[in-house]
């Protein structure tokens, strides 16, 4: 039918071809058949060549860390104290210190930084106070880990009087992660609809209550995926426990807080530019278990997402 | 208990404002027990408006407020508990929404909100509320699911069974049937003439017809102004304001 009416139009303007007054449609060039197929080929070839470059330092990695440390890891590498000035032994002081600054940082920071993400999503409304906040909170995620560790040996170390120690390295670390763990738990909470509260509000639930029994259950994977990753970030950072609480040699475990510890991250540092004479494959080896330990809970975090998508309640 | 003939709510001068708009202005009305109490309006008539006064949602607004009068039973609600007054003045809304628990959970969740623990009252408690929503049938053989995964019909009438799970004495719906099909519309209705021999039921409604069909007394609001409230028939047939007969005809809105 429209068709029609436009070969009729047409036609009445090839018989009035004469006519001053005449819009025409410009064709649209046509290009090549050919030519397409190549430019669609090389396109999909550059999108395909810097997708692999931005992988293969990560298979490089880790293909380098097996090969060269996997011959390192035994029973006794594991779970042996360090020897002859640690170019002998194992590794498990720093295992075990890593896992306590690990835990220390966990215990601070999944606390506040949760209830602070619940206060910012659920009671502080769009106020200027919630404003400054947020941004602090954005601008503190950018902080330099060294800076952090500064802080750490200001404010925990020499003004608290907490001296180099497992608490003031593991509150460093917490400060670290804080930032994350908020806004994701921010995220996590305001990802579940609001008309799910309208819905609580309307039957006399209290917004504690709201929260506690429907915002907080439906957010709970997307704050733990967001709590993992920053497990994993803690274990490997290196700078904020430079100054703050990890030893350099110290062959036997923590009994408290209060004590100094070995970690894995400061362990390869020292291992690889401070001792001499450190057979390579302890070195890999070393760097081999942390990046194992860091993978493992990232792992586990891909495997929750996964699991709270396939499990979506809505 | 108070006096059968009082006036179930009674609103007196009540305007309603979002920041310095007032919305809804000047209404004094008085909502008998028991019965439905019908409000017709074109959109923006500030009729759901009115409803969130009813139960103090309207508080969650970031800069709603209101002045004048809101009387449940002879008594101010700001001056009640916010809880106690959402629980018996319940509220259904135009859009179904199942909560993310088992349709269970869902019409036992305000009950235990409220404090009840006990199985037993529970379980009954939410087969009567089921029953009386007209979805019993239809779900008593799997509690336990979702209630997110039922159709949108059924979860209008689970927003219903939830709304009644906390004994409600005033029953508030917003435009309830907009997102639903029209048996689905028609089942509720039967509930909703069921359940005012016992209950004060105020219902928003889009559809002329609807509120023609069932409701007992209808007000009508234009542009958060009232008209006029009478007898429903009385309204529809007889109207004492040319903007009501207007609008009953379809002349505007």
């Amino acid at each position: 039918m429209v068709g029609a009416v436009h070969a009729l139009c047409r036609s009445a303007m090839s018989l009035s071809a004469s006519m001053p007054v005449e819009p025409t449609t410009p064709e649209l060039p046509v290009e090549p058949l050919t030519a397409r197929r190549r430019n669609e080929r090389i396109v999909a070839a550059l999108l395909l060549m810097a997708t692999l470059t931005a992988a293969l330092p990560a298979v490089g990695v880790i293909g380098l860390l097996v090969v060269k440390g996997a011959p390192a890891l035994s029973f006794t590498f594991l779970f042996t104290m360090p020897i002859s000035g640690m170019t002998a032994g194992g590794i498990w002081p720093a295992i075990v210190g890593t896992i306590w600054l690990v835990g220390v940082s966990l215990a601070f920071a999944v606390p506040v930084g949760v209830l602070a993400g619940v206060y910012l999503s659920e009671y502080a409304g769009d106020g200027w106070l919630a404003r400054i906040v947020d941004l602090a909170i954005v601008n503190l995620a950018g902080v330099p880990s060294i800076v952090h560790a500064l802080f750490g040996l200001g404010a925990f170390v020499l003004f608290l009087k907490f001296g180099t120690s497992i608490l003031a390295a593991g509150l460093t670390l917490g400060v670290m992660t804080l930032p994350v763990i908020i806004t994701s738990t921010k995220a996590a909470l305001q990802s579940v609809p609001h008309v799910f509260r309208v819905a609580c509000w309307n039957l006399g639930a209290t917004r504690w209550q709201t929260i506690r029994h429907v915002v907080l259950p439906n957010a709970l994977p997307g704050i733990l995926t967001g709590i993992i990753l920053q497990v994993s970030r803690a274990a490997g950072e290196t700078a904020p426990i430079l100054f703050t609480g990890a030893a350099f040699y110290l062959p036997i475990l923590p009994d408290s807080v209060w004590s100094q510890t070995m970690a894995l991250s400061m362990h390869v540092f020292a291992l690889v530019t401070q001792v001499p004479n450190v057979p390579d494959e302890m070195k890999y080896g070393t760097a081999l278990v942390l990046v194992g330990i860091v993978l493992a809970f990232n792992s586990a975090s891909i495997a929750l997402r996964v699991y709270l998508r396939r499990h979506r309640r809505w | 208990m108070p006096d059968a003939d009082t006036p179930h709510l009674s609103i007196r001068g009540l305007t309603a404002s979002y920041g310095s708009r007032a919305v809804l202005r000047d209404l004094t009305v008085d909502i008998p027990r028991t019965g439905i109490f019908g409000i017709i309006g074109p959109a923006g008539s500030a009729k759901s408006t009115f409803l969130t006064c009813l139960n103090r949602t309207l508080e969650l607004t970031p800069g709603a407020g209101r002045t004048g009068q809101v009387l449940l039973d002879g008594e101010e609600v700001r001056e009640l508990d916010v809880s106690d007054v959402r629980r018996r003045v319940a509220m259904v809304l135009p859009l179904p929404v199942g909560l993310p628990m088992s349709i269970y959970d869902n019409v036992a969740f305000a009950p235990r909100m409220a404090g009840m623990r006990n199985r037993k009252e529970l379980d009954g408690l939410v087969e009567r509320c089921l029953t009386q929503a007209a979805l019993w049938d239809e779900v008593k053989d799997r509690l336990q699911e979702l209630g997110t995964r039922l159709s949108g019909g059924q979860q209008q009438r689970l927003t219903l069974a939830r709304a009644l799970s906390t004994q409600p004495e005033v029953l508030c719906l917003d435009e309830f049937s907009i997102a639903i099909d029209p048996v689905t519309t028609m089942r509720i209705e039967a509930v909703l003439v069921e359940l005012r021999q016992t209950m004060t039921i105020v219902m928003v409604t889009n559809l002329l017809a609807q509120a023609r069909r069932i409701a007992d007394r209808t007000l009508f609001l234009l542009n958060g102004e009232p008209v006029e409230e009478g007898p429903t028939n009385a309204l529809f047939e007889a109207a004492r304001d040319q903007r009501t007969t207007d609008y009953v005809n379809g002349r505007f809105g």
